[in-house]
């Protein structure tokens, strides 16, 4: 038990500090319940498919500046590919477009490991070429999505055996973004390839003389990266009906969210819970400045300063530890 | 190396030997290509006309990157620097119309300076990581540009006749914007080769641990290294303004990915301690003129964004190849 909370203290101060969040949130809104923290996971789930992308490069001993450019291309091929087809066509799209983001973050990870450019560039540099990428499938904001497919992430959901009123309180967003990446993540965590990223992150060097295949691990980081920003993708489609070729603001939050997290940006170390609890943290001061009625431009600044802040106070952290 | 045993050393190695010594000879060889191709493609387009175009739209770029390339001889980059430049230059516009040209460029530069030292200061001391506290203080300077802009919503802007004289006039044919760039390049230029400041930048990026064991206080360095990139993000965001003569408040934000290909494209290694700014100068130039010759390739917004892109990985995959020790 004491094992368990050491292990995962990071995570458990942070969701302390949710449901504090989400107490400040009832104090000034006494109204917000059940449609609120539906709402909430809807608003989330791009940003935590973003940021589970980034967690797993970064766990890899990468970063990868292209996610939102990838979330941009399967956002619109999704939304053309939807157009004007049938509602069962769009099961065959949304295969499609999973494997189209394990694609082009196999691309990203053969190129960082066969140019030997830093992981920065390299993924800069991609950045520019996914949106490109986006902007010659959808010159514009456009497409459409299935009906059912906009269901899914839409209300919530009754679980058998669970009465109403437990039920009404867990949105569907939540189930999809719990199963999603669990599906992913869990399998991977406990698989030798898992353990491998964490080693390659930690030590490359050490890896390699370890015996694992360093290259082949980091073009897997990518690729399960790839597949993340391609769920982000189809979730955006999924919420907005529609497809945008011009990225969202999900690179920096999904910096933002890892640091947060307790993943170090250097690489090795850090789950997938905290940076997810931590992605539903900004949304939700987010949300409380938007109920407090603060002006939308001061909200970012807000926003932009507690990051600072949190990723300073990270670097004091740091700092205690290498000198104690 | 005496040139008798020379003849022994295979050609290969010898002409990346030669290529690793004068990192700026590929560079000119690329940018006279461009220039070659696009004659070919529309001739008669390369006119004293066009290369003073060029240049006037490549000496904002060429500050913005010189920003990205003092910063990266430290191990660092500089994210803000294209809400900086945007900042200064909407500033400058507003106060314009209340007060004294050079009072309301003072007044400008301010928060420019006031940015970079933030950044410096969370670098330095705090020793965050510089990619993501520029890029967290772009965010809160976003906000702030925006907050600002209401107060200023009633004043309208100006663009005042020096800046624009700057940015976008010639003389005899020579672009004006030289007069403040030779200066400030030779500045950067021999600042890099022969000032402690310089040498200290270096010294920090190859190897921070021995720069401090040396007796060299980093943080004070990274924190003055920040203010003055804020500083030169914001003089190129005063010539860019002039230049575009429309302050909007994503003005020079487009910018900012472009300055970091030109540092990496002229040669400045992004982990530190290599590079420097006459490379950024040729890289910027290169940037300039391919955006024409896609321009006039008509090629769709797209594709031009993916061939930028490649190109940005293929030429640091080839400074990578040339510069790493066989």
């Amino acid at each position: 038990m004491t094992q368990t909370v050491r292990r995962h203290g990071w995570a458990i101060g942070l969701f302390a500090l949710l449901v504090l969040l989400l107490i400040i949130t009832k104090l000034i809104q006494p109204g917000y319940g059940a449609s609120g923290i539906g709402s909430l996971a809807r608003a989330a789930l791009p940003f935590a498919f973003a940021t589970a992308a980034q967690v797993i490069v970064v766990i890899a001993g990468g970063i990868d500046l292209s996610i939102a450019s990838m979330m941009a291309v399967t956002s619109v091929t999704a939304a053309a590919m939807m157009d004007g087809a049938s509602e069962e066509f769009a099961v065959v799209v949304v295969l499609f477009v999973l494997l189209l983001g394990i694609a082009m973050g196999m691309i990203n990870g053969i190129l960082v490991v066969l140019t030997r450019v830093p992981d920065i560039v390299v993924t800069l540099a991609m950045l520019f070429v996914w949106e490109g990428v986006a902007l010659l499938i959808l010159r514009a904001p456009g497409g459409a999505a299935a009906e059912w497919l906009k269901g899914i992430i839409v209300g919530t959901a009754g679980i058998p055996g669970l009465p109403a009123e437990i039920t009404a309180w867990i949105p569907k967003a939540l189930l999809v973004l719990v199963v999603c990446l669990g599906i992913v993540w869990l399998p991977l965590r406990r698989s030798r390839l898992g353990l491998s990223i964490y080693a390659v992150g930690s030590d490359a060097l050490a890896a390699f003389r370890s015996g694992v295949a360093v290259n082949r691990t980091k073009v897997v980081a990518y690729a399960v990266a790839g597949l993340f920003a391609a769920m982000g993708g189809l979730v955006l489609t999924m919420s907005t009906g529609i497809g945008a070729p011009i990225p969202g603001p999900y690179l920096l939050a999904s910096v933002a969210a890892v640091v947060l997290g307790g993943v170090a940006l250097g690489g090795g170390r850090g789950g997938l819970l905290g940076p997810i609890i931590a992605v539903f943290i900004l949304r939700l001061v987010r949300t409380d400045l938007t109920l407090l009625s603060v002006d939308p431009n001061i909200t970012t600044v807000i926003e932009g300063t507690i990051m600072v802040v949190v990723v300073i106070l990270g670097g004091l952290v740091a700092l205690r530890g290498r000198s104690a | 190396m005496s040139t008798g045993t020379a003849v022994a050393i295979p050609i290969g190695r010898r002409l990346r030997r030669f290529l690793r010594d004068q990192p700026l000879v590929p560079l000119i060889v690329l940018l006279v290509g461009l220039v070659i191709v696009l004659e070919v493609l529309r001739p008669g387009i390369v006119n004293e006309r066009w290369i003073a175009n060029t240049i006037k739209f490549a000496i904002p770029l060429a500050i913005l990157a010189s920003c990205q390339t003092l910063t990266m001889l430290t191990g660092g980059i500089d994210l803000s620097v294209g809400i900086v430049a945007t900042v200064s230059a909407f500033v400058m516009a507003t106060q314009v119309t209340t007060h004294d040209p050079a009072i309301a460029i003072a007044i400008s530069l301010l928060p420019a300076i006031l940015i970079g030292l933030a950044n410096g200061i969370g670098a330095g001391v705090f020793r965050v990581h510089p990619l993501i506290m520029t890029l967290g203080l772009s965010l809160i300077a976003t906000g702030g540009l925006q907050v600002y802009q209401r107060t200023v919503l009633a004043t309208g802007s100006a663009i005042p006749d020096s800046l624009a004289w700057l940015g976008t006039g010639r003389t005899n044919g020579v672009p004006n914007s030289l007069v403040l760039f030779v200066p400030l390049a030779a500045v950067i230029i021999l600042g890099l080769r022969r000032t402690g400041f310089g040498r200290l930048l270096y010294a920090i990026g190859d190897n921070e641990n021995a720069a401090r064991l040396s007796g060299v206080r980093a943080w004070q360095v990274i924190v003055v290294l920040y203010a003055l990139s804020g500083l030169l993000a914001g003089i190129a965001g005063l010539v860019y303004v002039g230049l575009i003569k429309a302050p909007s408040l994503s003005l020079a934000v487009p910018l900012l990915l472009p300055s970091v290909a030109a540092a990496v494209i002229g040669g400045t290694s992004i982990f530190g301690g290599r590079g420097g700014y006459g490379g950024t100068i040729v890289g910027a130039l290169i940037l300039t003129v391919l955006t024409t010759l896609l321009t006039v390739l008509q090629v769709p917004e797209g594709a031009r964004r993916i061939l930028f892109g490649f190109i940005i990985l293929a030429v640091t995959a080839a400074h990578v190849r040339i510069t790493e020790d066989s």
